[in-house]
C-alpha cells in the first residue's frame, strides 16, 4: 500500500476494507497517529477518543469479516463538538460546557454509529458555533492546514481542517449560515448544507433554530453523498424534519448534466477577490462544456440577507442560550465568552418590548421576500452557482474586534441559509499562493440529488488539490 | 438611538463589568446601524416567515416512552437534593 491510509476517501477506504487490504483498526490508527503528529500545529480537535475509537474499529473488523455491509462500517469520522455524544464530553467550544458529559447521543451521532462509523473525537469550533473563524473557541484557535498562519474559517473549522489535513476520513459539521461551506471553502474540502429539515438537529446544541442544519465535510462529492444518505430523513425527535422520501444520492450521480440550466448573478461577484472571480468564471465555463446552459439572473441583493440573518440569528441565540444558567448542567452565565455575550445582548435588545416589530418582525418579512425571490429564480434555472466566499483564507486574528466579521465572510451563503435551501462548496482550484478557492452550488429545497450530480460532474473535470502539510 | 445597556444586560441575565458594558454598547450601536438598511426594503402587506418548509402543527400521540433516568438527568447538575435539581430561591419575602 503506497498511499497512507488516513489520506483515503470513504469510497477508497470502503473498497480496501472490503477486499481486506487493511483493517478498520489499521485505518483508525493511521488517523489517530496523524492527529497525534499534527494537533500541536492545527488544533482541529477538542477531544480525541482514542480508546473508544480503537474499540469500535475492532468491533467493525469482526462485523466486516462476517460479511456485514453497513454503509460506513469501520470508517473513521470526526464530529463537531456541538453534537451531543453519549458519555463523551461535549463542549460547544465554550467554558460553560467544559465539563458537560451528555447522557444521550444526537440523532446524527446515533445514525453514524448505527451505520458502523468509528467516531474519532470531537472537533473544534467557534464557541457555540458563533463565528466564521474558529478563533473564538475557548479551547484555542484551529489553524488552516494549507498555511498555519491563516484561519480555517468556521464555525466548523475543526472539522474542515481535520479533513484537509487527513486527520480523518470525513467529518460532520453544522451550519446556520456558512458554518459548513465557508470553512470547507477555506480548507479546500467538499461541504454540504442540506435543506432545512432534511437532517435531524436533535442533540445538536441549538444556535438559531429557524436556520440550523447538520451536514458532512468530506474529501470528495461521492463521500458527501454517502454520508448524507445515512443522515437524511424524518426524526420523531426533531419536529422540523420532513416525512419526505430520501432518494438514493449515489445512483445517477455521474449522469450527464446536459441541458441543465445554471443561474449566475452578478451581485454575487461584487467585492470578491480577483483570483476567486477568475477561477469561478473558469469553473462556470467548465459547466458549459459539460453541456449546461448558463443564464444570467438578478437576485435579491445579498446585503439585505446579511441584515436579516444578523437580526434573526442574534435573537434566536439570545433565546436558545437562556437555558445556560448552571442549574441543570454546565457552568453559570459568567463563563460566556465575549462573542456570545455580544450576540445575546443584541438579540435581547431586538426582542425587547418596543423593538420586536422594528427588528425581528421586519427581518422575518424581508425573509419572506428572499424566499419568494428564490422560488421565482428556480422557475427559470435548475441551480445557481457563485463564489463560495468573497476571499480565500484570512490571517489569524482577523475576526477579533469585528462584530460583523462572520457576516462578511459568509455574505454569499446567507441568502440560501435564510431560505432553507441546500448548498455545497466544491474546491475549484488554488490561488497563486496555493490557497484553496471554493465554488458554490445552490439549489431549490430538497434538490440535494441534483446538487450532488452537478457537483460530482464538475469535480471530475479536474484533479483534487491535496494539502501538503 | 439611545440604548439602556444596563437594562438589556438585566433582561439577558448576564453579569457584565462596567468596561464590558461600554464596549458592548458601542458594538451594539454599530451592528444596529449596519442592519438599518432593512428600512430600504418595502415590506408593506408582506407576511413574516418563521418556518421555511411549510410544516404545520407537527403532533404525536401523548404516550409514555422511554426517556432519561433520573440519575442520567441529574448527572451534570452541580447541586442536587433528594433526586431533584437544587436552585436558589426564586421568590423572596419583601
Amino acid at each position: 500500500m503506497n498511499q497512507a491510509l488516513n489520506t483515503l476517501t470513504i469510497t477508497e477506504a470502503k473498497e480496501g476494507l472490503k477486499s481486506k487490504k487493511f483493517s478498520s483498526v489499521e485505518l483508525t490508527k493511521a488517523c489517530l497517529e496523524r492527529i497525534k503528529k499534527l494537533e500541536g500545529k492545527i488544533n482541529a480537535f477538542i477531544t480525541v477518543d482514542t480508546e473508544e475509537a480503537i474499540k469500535t474499529a475492532k468491533q467493525a473488523d469482526k462485523e466486516l469479516s462476517s460479511g456485514n455491509k453497513l454503509p460506513l462500517l469501520g470508517i473513521p469520522i470526526a464530529v463537531k463538538d456541538n453534537f451531543c455524544t453519549k458519555d463523551l464530553r461535549t463542549t460547544a467550544a465554550s467554558l460553560v460546557l467544559e465539563e458537560f458529559v451528555p447522557p444521550y447521543d444526537a440523532t446524527v451521532v446515533a445514525k453514524l454509529r448505527d451505520a458502523g462509523a468509528v467516531i474519532l473525537g470531537k472537533t473544534n469550533l467557534d464557541a457555540w458555533a458563533h463565528g466564521s473563524s474558529t478563533e473564538t473557541s475557548d479551547f484555542g484557535p484551529t489553524k488552516n492546514p494549507w498555511n498555519t498562519n491563516l484561519l480555517p474559517g468556521g464555525s466548523s473549522g475543526g472539522s474542515a481542517a481535520a479533513v484537509a489535513a487527513n486527520e480523518t476520513i470525513a467529518a460532520i459539521g453544522s451550519e446556520t449560515a456558512g458554518s459548513i461551506c465557508q470553512p470547507a471553502s477555506w480548507c479546500g474540502v467538499v461541504g454540504l448544507k442540506p435543506t432545512y429539515g432534511r437532517v435531524s438537529r436533535y442533540g445538536l446544541i441549538a444556535m438559531a433554530s429557524s436556520l440550523d442544519r447538520a451536514g458532512p465535510l468530506t474529501k470528495t462529492v461521492k463521500d458527501t453523498a454517502q454520508i448524507l444518505q445515512v443522515l437524511a430523513g424524518r426524526d420523531e425527535l426533531d419536529a422540523t424534519t420532513l416525512p419526505k422520501e430520501v432518494p438514493s444520492y449515489l445512483s445517477g450521480i455521474d449522469e450527464s448534466i446536459k441541458g441543465k440550466t445554471i443561474g449566475v448573478s452578478d451581485d454575487y461577484f461584487e467585492g470578491v477577490e480577483r483570483e476567486t472571480v477568475e477561477k469561478v468564471q473558469e469553473s462556470i465555463k467548465t459547466l458549459e462544456k459539460l453541456g449546461a446552459k448558463i443564464k444570467k439572473l438578478k437576485l435579491f441583493e445579498p446585503k439585505y440577507a446579511i441584515a436579516v440573518y444578523t437580526i434573526l440569528q442574534r435573537s434566536e441565540v439570545s433565546s436558545n442560550l437562556g437555558r445556560y444558567h448552571g442549574i441543570k448542567y454546565g457552568r453559570d452565565r459568567s463563563y460566556f465568552g465575549s462573542e456570545a455575550k455580544r450576540r445575546i445582548m443584541l438579540g435581547t435588545y431586538a426582542l425587547s418590548a418596543g423593538y420586536y416589530d422594528q427588528y425581528y418582525k421586519k427581518a422575518e418579512k424581508v425573509r419572506t421576500l428572499i424566499v419568494e425571490d428564490f422560488i421565482k429564480a428556480f422557475k427559470k434555472v435548475d441551480l445557481i452557482v457563485s463564489p463560495s466566499t468573497p476571499s480565500v483564507a484570512l490571517p489569524l486574528g482577523s475576526s477579533i474586534n469585528h462584530p460583523m466579521f462572520g457576516e462578511m465572510a459568509d455574505a454569499l451563503m446567507e441568502p440560501s441559509s435564510i431560505a432553507g435551501l441546500p448548498s455545497m462548496n466544491v474546491p475549484c482550484g488554488l490561488t497563486k499562493d496555493g490557497l484553496p478557492i471554493g465554488f458554490q452550488f445552490v439549489g431549490p429545497q430538497f434538490s440535494e440529488k441534483l446538487l450532488l450530480n452537478v457537483a460530482y460532474k464538475f469535480e471530475q473535470t479536474h484533479e483534487r488539490s491535496v494539502c501538503e502539510i | 438611538m439611545k440604548i439602556d445597556i444596563k437594562h438589556i444586560a438585566k433582561l439577558a441575565n448576564l453579569p457584565l463589568k462596567d468596561s464590558e458594558l461600554v464596549k458592548l454598547e458601542k458594538q451594539l450601536e454599530e451592528t444596529l446601524k449596519y442592519v438599518s438598511n432593512l428600512d430600504e426594503v418595502d415590506t408593506k402587506g408582506v407576511e413574516p416567515t418563521s418556518q421555511v418548509t411549510g410544516l404545520e402543527n407537527v403532533l404525536r400521540e401523548d404516550e409514555v416512552r422511554p426517556s432519561l433516568t433520573q440519575e442520567e438527568a441529574l448527572r451534570n447538575a452541580k447541586s442536587t437534593y433528594n433526586g431533584l435539581f437544587k436552585t436558589e430561591a426564586v421568590f423572596s419575602e419583601e
